[in-house]
């Protein structure tokens, strides 16, 4: 296969993982960002707790798995991202270090003002990583300050300041929109009683916050500056991102969607999916709602991702050492290793992942909590 | 302190966190499997119980387990950017393909193995279980598979067109000797965890007098499993020995603190003072022939002490200067070929010329004076690894000799033996770890200078940070890891108190109980 094919086949993969992040990692945040709100007592938590309490760790594997895939594929944007939203990453992590805990030692001990401060550490847990996930998306529209030296050694300009400017902090109101309307059409299946039915009533809204939000967005970033390549570039040529040119163009993002408009395909499955979640949750959950909700970010993130191509992260500062699918890749043998490797695995994990769900299927009981107080969460 | 003793200080940090959790996940997994085994195999109850019971303080070791691992796979790209650029080509496949192995079955199982008790059959759970516990050791294999990379670097090549070192053999990256010894290695060192936590916690109740069906199972589990994996721990953690006797001779003579070489074969030293001052070791205790055994598995080569490695360290040097100059020669016309024939021929040596990056930037420029101090900034720091090799091996045969008496008390059916003998299991419950995180330190601790052997000195390897960042993140790390570390022992504390009715919240099953249907 050609360098540049196989280039082309990992941007798709790593957007095929961002999506499996947020559709499976997706629900269990959004959940956590529901928790205080749908659940008004310490049965009604629990109920809620453990909807996702025996898939939250599966689902987290996303996340590692994409920065794995990340340093392996893309080895330079690993770095720059990584680096480049060092406090960012900071408080995600810390964020989500406080999951396991939130899980796995709330419902051990019965005093309340522990299990209440692990109800708030999940929250915690599920909001901030949703919010500067969608906060670091923004910033790949402004591009962020770094430069790169003849070593290919980056030199970080970035600050937590500068990545929360208004662009961003929108975008992470639409990825909080869209995880928590995921999250309320799982609760609506998986959690019984009162807990599902509040989560139930929360789609709407957070449908119509998503779509609000996108739409602005996306009416946003035609008078963003975009970036485009400006000169001969060798799409199979060695990962240097100082061997080409780049400017900034008025408009920019939106030239992708100019030239070739079935790209709108992308936008139009974000409103579609939410549309879905909305009409299919009119009377009780349901799985179909539930696909609509995964269809929102699924279509979110393939729109951004569509606008920024062949960009991955661009630099505000030096235009020119910008990150592209074309210059930040592994070898062509290591895409070769990993592209089979993937092509080995995925299909296992998704077909014992498919039966682990289909083994924890129907909704979590007050009653069944209770009567197992032990071996719940 | 600068952005590299800071990062260096949080990764080694949080490397040693992330290591107490680590081990015991290994060996418990695999002792939940071989008790779940006998009760599907016996249908006895109280096996079943035993699982549950175990299973619970697993659960809680492993959150911790989780969250501090989620750290380990992000600071590579937070902390150390350069590092991340230059050998991602080669190091983030492992890392990768043991999320797609490995972690992603190990975490989905965990899930099903708390709550899939009553939503599946017998077998498949039992499945799930050894599934678990063969993605928790699947997982450790790619670790050490991207570790042992970093201590010997094969199958790779500098490509000077991206300035990185990119993979040109992925068979010898995956079948790196130096990788698989650590590998049998490590997890042998877990099972000894695993078997140690099982084999003290059991004594305590013993001593007590309490739970007493459940701890002598537990203990006959543990004596057996604990007996191999210690003979096995130390058998391969010779082969590491010889690994790195072919690769790291540096950190072989370090932990030898064999400042000079020796007529083959090498006497090995028991006991002495190391001076790093003088370069010599004082009352030094040796018995003859068992280094050069060791190290080089023959009588008649000798293992190279420090002072003759520092020679050869200066020769790379220079002749990695000869890289370093093609290398800016490159950079100003990339189409030079004679150039570029030349920086092959001497690029194995590129690293050694980074040495002198600490000195000074235009390494080009070096003075005779920065040189020699490049090439003793090779030697590690000797006493250190000198007492935590001893310790850690010391420990090792301890376990050999815990495991072998606590294994004839229960092949002679003498269970449970002494109070002096429960007492002496109890009191043996922090050994291993102890054990685990020196032989970390001697590994690690012991590779530097480098963070690539002979490719990368640690120092570049760091990320463009500020000096505030980093120290935030350290402090920040430091402080909330501490709390979560006083929330896991203090339930682990609490659950072992409670014992097995307590945290199953019913009786332990008595021995004769059959579990005819669930």
């Amino acid at each position: 296969m050609d360098y540049d094919t196989l280039r082309i086949i990992w941007w798709a993969l790593l957007g095929v993982l961002l999506i499996g992040l947020a559709v499976m990692d997706g629900f269990d945040l959004g959940t956590a960002i529901l928790l205080p709100f749908v659940a008004k007592n310490d049965l009604e938590r629990r109920v809620v707790i453990n909807t996702v309490g025996p898939v939250w760790e599966g689902n987290q594997v996303w996340l590692i798995l994409g920065g794995g895939a990340i340093f392996a594929a893309w080895p330079p944007l690993y770095a720059a991202s990584f680096s480049g939203f060092y406090l960012a990453m900071f408080l995600v992590l810390l964020a989500l270090i406080l999951r396991p805990g939130g899980f796995k030692y709330r419902s051990k001990l019965q005093s309340p003002v522990w299990r209440t401060t692990w109800d708030w550490a999940l929250f915690v847990g599920g909001f901030v990583p949703a919010l500067v996930f969608g906060v670091a998306f923004g910033n790949l529209f402004m591009g962020v300050d770094y430069g790169l030296d003849s070593d290919l050694r980056l030199h970080i300009g970035i600050t937590l300041l500068s990545l929360l400017n208004p662009f961003a902090l929108l975008a992470g109101l639409i990825s909080v929109a869209m995880l928590t309307l995921h999250g309320a059409t799982w609760l609506a299946i998986k959690a019984d009683g009162l807990p599902g039915q509040r989560a139930r009533k929360v789609v709407p809204y957070a449908a119509l916050a998503f779509v609000i939000l996108f739409t602005i967005a996306g009416v946003w970033t035609r008078s963003l500056d975009g970036f485009r390549i400006t000169s001969d570039f060798v799409a199979d040529g060695p990962s240097n991102p100082l061997l080409k040119t780049v400017a900034r163009v008025p408009g920019g993002w939106w030239e992708n969607y100019s030239a070739h408009p079935l790209y709108w395909i992308a936008p139009l499955v974000a409103y579609l999916g939410a549309l879905i979640a909305v009409l299919a949750s009119r009377t009780k959950g349901t799985v179909i709602a539930w696909i609509g909700s995964a269809l929102v970010p699924a279509g979110t993130i393939a729109t951004a991702g569509l606008s920024l191509f062949p960009f991955f992260l661009p630099s505000s500062t030096h235009p020119d050492a910008s990150l592209t699918v074309w210059d930040a890749s592994s070898s062509k043998l290591t895409l070769e290793i990993m592209l089979g490797a993937t092509a080995v695995f995925l299909p296992i994990i998704i077909a014992y992942t498919s039966w682990a769900y289909s083994v924890l299927r129907g909704p979590v009981k007050a009653e069944s909590i209770m009567s197992d107080s032990h071996g719940n969460y | 302190m600068d952005v590299v003793e800071l990062s260096r200080l949080q990764f080694a940090a949080t490397a040693l966190y992330h290591f107490l959790f680590v081990p015991l996940t290994l060996g418990l997994s695999i002792l939940l499997g071989i008790m779940e085994t006998v009760y599907v195999m016996t249908g006895r109850a109280i096996w079943r119980d035993m699982v549950k019971f175990w299973g619970a303080l697993f659960g809680i070791n492993f959150a911790m387990g989780v969250a501090t691992g989620l750290t380990m796979e992000f600071q590579f790209g937070t902390n150390w950017a350069y590092y991340s650029h230059y050998v991602g080509d080669i190091f983030g496949a492992p890392l990768a393909i043991e999320g797609l192995m490995a972690f992603f079955l190990e975490a989905t199982m965990i899930g099903l193995f708390f709550f899939g008790w009553k939503k599946m059959s017998r077998v498949s759970h039992l499945a799930v279980t050894w599934a678990l516990a063969l993605g928790t050791n699947f997982s450790a294999l790619w670790i050490l598979i991207a570790n042992g990379w970093m201590q010997f670097p094969v199958g790779a090549r500098f490509n000077v067109d991206t300035m990185r070192m990119e993979v040109t053999n992925f068979m010898d990256v995956l079948f790196n000797p130096v990788a698989q010894a650590k590998f049998v290695h490590t997890v042998s060192a877990g099972y000894v965890v695993g078997s140690v936590f099982v084999l003290s916690i059991s004594a305590l109740y013993l001593l007590r007098g309490k739970h007493v069906e459940l701890a002598k199972r537990s203990m006959t589990v543990a004596a057996s499993f604990g007996l191999a994996s210690a003979l096995s721990v130390v058998v391969l953690g010779d082969e590491s020995g010889y690994m790195a006797g072919l690769n790291q001779k540096m950190k072989v003579a370090a932990i030898e603190a064999m400042w000079n070489t020796e007529p083959a074969p090498a006497s090995f030293t028991v006991f002495g003072i190391p001076d790093l001052k003088t370069h010599t070791t004082h009352y030094e205790v040796k018995v003859p022939w068992v280094l050069g055994l060791i190290a080089t598995r023959s009588t008649d080569t000798p293992v190279l002490g420090i002072n003759d490695l520092v020679w050869l360290a200066k020769i790379r040097i220079r002749n990695g200067l000869i890289a370093y100059d093609d290398l800016l020669k490159l950079k100003k016309d990339r189409s030079d070929e004679s150039v570029r024939r030349d920086l092959d021929a001497h690029v194995d040596d590129l690293g050694y010329a980074l040495l002198l990056k600490r000195f000074r930037p235009d390494i080009q420029n070096a003075s005779e004076e920065e040189i020699n101090l490049a090439a003793e900034s090779t030697i590690p720091n000797v006493p250190v690894l000198f007492w935590s090799f001893r310790f850690m091996v010391g420990l090792g045969f301890y376990f050999i000799a815990l495991f072998a008496y606590a294994f004839y008390l229960s092949a002679k059916r003498k269970f449970p033996g002494s109070r002096t003998f429960l007492r002496v299991a109890l009191y043996s419950l922090p050994l291993p770890w102890i054990a685990a995180e020196l032989g970390w330190i001697v590994a690690e601790y012991g590779r530097q200078p480098w963070v690539i052997e002979g490719v990368l000195p640690t120092a570049l390897g760091v990320s463009s940070q500020s000096v505030g960042n980093v120290t935030f993140s350290l402090l920040g790390f430091v402080v909330f890891y501490s709390v979560l570390l006083v929330a896991d022992i203090f339930l682990l504390t609490k659950y072992i108190r409670l014992g097995p009715d307590g945290t199953l919240g019913h009786p332990v099953a008595d021995p004769s109980d059959r579990v005819v249907t669930e």
